[in-house]
């Protein structure tokens, strides 16, 4: 198997028990390289269990996950981190009384090369100011007076395009972006959503949880529907409709 | 007028908000609450000015005098600097009613040890800073092990520092006589120098030193970014990859370190080691921080904003003192500005949302 069509995380198995509910009953999951892989599925369908597993949330009790073919164990948020996989959370994880570069460099802050930086872990500021601004305006989010700014001064499709292109300039294999439109308007959603074809065009695949049926079929490339644990397909959205994915979804439409 | 023929990003606002037409250009209005986000304390700074202002007119030329104006920094001294423990605690969304009792244990330690016992000063002062750091560390501990409210665990604290205080010293007052014969290096901090007719004690001189320092690990490493982080939002934090007990157990021990400074100024301040002094510092220096603009919800505000707010405390006690107003009335005003300064805040976290 070559390497191009080797996916570049894969799970295999995954079972995760809380009791006697089963979140995850032998899921199946691969991303690809380049591409922008939507997860649906109704409430309850193991979605966020699937997705914290692959992140390093939780462990799972069974099954295997592979990056690029080779078999790993996140044991925290930060292995997984480390590792390249970075994720944009519903909740954004921003501190909005810190400034937009405090914010995309939080938990992982440059160090000044001077003997102050070792000593005291002076910060280099001018340089995170820089690299912040440098991936905003990469991303085509221009619309920030100042990288100073604080977060709290944003608007809500500001402040998703910040935790975006803090986990873009950190992401170095994929990006896992939870429910980014949820909260938004009709008008921050499209940003969003160029937000993520910009991603995309840079070659960073995207895993894209959503119950926005209309954002899903326009962006993805592939459509991973989630039901009672497991994976029940994949779909392409070009050749299916909106509405027999959502009756797949919720068990109406049953799968061959 | 009518409303009708007003341009489109202008609105009245009637009812109760004003008695007159408010008119709130939209973009001047957002202009206000970004200046307002940040720089919070442009209110306790201009109500510090107008105070002095007020003050020198009621008082006139006496309340100017270089001696008078040393004389406030004086008195806001030990508060300021507990004031900075109290700011980095609150700055977490925490709160520390242990600060003035670890500051009295602190300086009993040194003068017990010292004095009566007669150790090398030096020696003295480092064990009454590790006392410090273990007072601070045991908050510390309380808040993240257990998960106790920081109001609860300090409370705890407060009253165990208060009863170990008493014991250690026996109650009893170690007088200015003793120590200047036996460890004059407790009362440096009450020493100085004349710069003109100003006096300027080292104290003061700690105070500045101190505060820069403080502001550098806060403003300028990660260690900073961090606490203000941890205090605006744990979760966020967490989710960012900040340890967020261990910033938090940090910060305790760092307030305890400072309770201890602050003791050691204590005793310049007032020459004596004495148990029973203090008693109000752990509220006065909530005062000062609250006063200042910093937020008691965590995440928002600043050393300096503590410093203004423990001199604004300080020139109106001074000012109503000179003026010959009765001490209550120190009280009902400082009562007064606790109130407004927390009005503020609201007002301007609820912009923020």
């Amino acid at each position: 198997m070559s390497t191009a069509d080797q996916p570049l995380l894969q799970a295999r198995g995954l079972v995760k028990r809380y009791g006697h509910v089963v979140a995850l009953d032998h899921a199946d999951f691969e991303l690809y390289r380049g591409e922008i892989l939507a997860i649906i599925g109704d409430n309850g369908a193991g979605k966020s269990s699937l997705i914290k597993a692959l992140t390093g949330a939780i462990m799972p009790d069974d099954g295997d996950i592979l990056l690029d073919g080779a078999p790993v164990r996140f044991r925290s948020p930060l292995a997984a981190r480390e590792a390249g996989i970075e994720t944009v959370y519903q909740t954004l994880a921003l501190s909005p009384s810190l400034s937009i570069a405090d914010n995309m460099f939080l938990g992982r802050e440059q160090r000044s090369t001077g003997i102050l930086g070792r000593l005291i872990g002076l910060l280099d500021r001018r340089a995170m100011q820089k690299r912040a601004q440098q991936e905003l305006n990469g991303l085509g989010v221009m619309t920030v007076q100042s990288i100073k700014q604080k977060v709290e001064t944003l608007s809500g499709g500001q402040r998703q395009a910040i935790a975006v292109a803090r986990a873009v300039a950190f992401g170095s294999r994929l990006v896992i972006m939870d429910e980014p439109t949820a909260a938004l308007g009709v008008r921050e959603s499209r940003r969003v959503l160029d937000l993520i074809l910009a991603v995309k065009a840079r070659g960073l695949p995207i895993v894209l949880i959503s119950h926005n049926m209309p954002h899903v079929f326009e962006v993805a490339d592939r459509i991973h529907i989630h039901r009672l644990g497991r994976r029940l397909t994949v779909i392409d959205p070009k050749s299916c409709s909106m509405s027999d994915a959502v009756a797949m979804m919720t068990g109406a439409l049953p799968v061959s | 007028m009518k409303s009708g023929s007003l341009p489109p990003n202008i609105r009245i606002s009637a009812g109760n908000e004003a008695s007159a037409p408010v008119f709130q250009d939209s973009r001047s209005f957002r202009q206000l609450q970004i200046l307002l986000q940040n720089l919070p304390s442009v209110v306790s700074v201009a109500v510090l000015l107008l105070s002095i202002v007020v003050f020198g007119i009621i008082i006139g030329p006496r309340f100017f005098a270089p001696f008078n104006l040393s004389l406030v920094l004086q008195q806001v001294t030990v508060i300021s600097i507990l004031g900075a423990a109290q700011t980095l605690v609150i700055l977490t969304s925490g709160i520390d009613l242990s600060v003035g009792a670890l500051m009295v244990l602190c300086s009993v330690v040194m003068g017990v040890l010292a004095v009566n016992l007669g150790w090398p000063p030096i020696i003295a002062i480092i064990a009454a800073i590790l006392a410090g750091v273990a007072g601070g560390a045991i908050n510390g501990i309380l808040v993240t092990v257990p998960r106790l409210p920081p109001f609860i665990a300090t409370l705890g604290t407060w009253n165990v520092f208060l009863a170990l205080e008493l014991w250690y010293s026996g109650s009893q007052t170690i007088v200015s006589q003793d120590i200047f014969e036996k460890a004059p290096v407790l009362q440096f901090f009450g020493e100085g120098t004349n710069v003109g007719r100003v006096r300027v004690t080292w104290g003061e001189l700690l105070l500045f030193a101190l505060f820069g320092l403080l502001w550098l690990f806060l403003n300028r490493t990660a260690w900073g970014r961090h606490v203000y982080a941890t205090g605006d939002d744990p979760e966020a934090a967490r989710l960012a990859g900040i340890n967020v007990k261990r910033v938090l157990l940090s910060v305790y021990v760092v307030a305890g370190a400072i309770c201890a400074i602050a003791g050691w100024v204590l005793i310049g301040r007032i020459g004596s080691v004495t148990p029973q002094e203090g008693q109000t510092s752990n509220l006065d220096s909530i005062t000062a921080v609250v006063i200042g603009g910093t937020s008691l919800f965590g995440g928002r505000g600043s050393l300096f904003a503590t410093l203004i707010g423990a001199l604004i405390v300080g020139v109106f006690e001074n000012g109503l003192a000179i003026a010959g107003v009765d001490a209550l009335w120190q009280n009902f005003a400082i009562g007064l500005l606790i109130i407004f300064a927390v009005i503020i805040d609201q007002q301007i976290r609820k912009l923020a949302a």
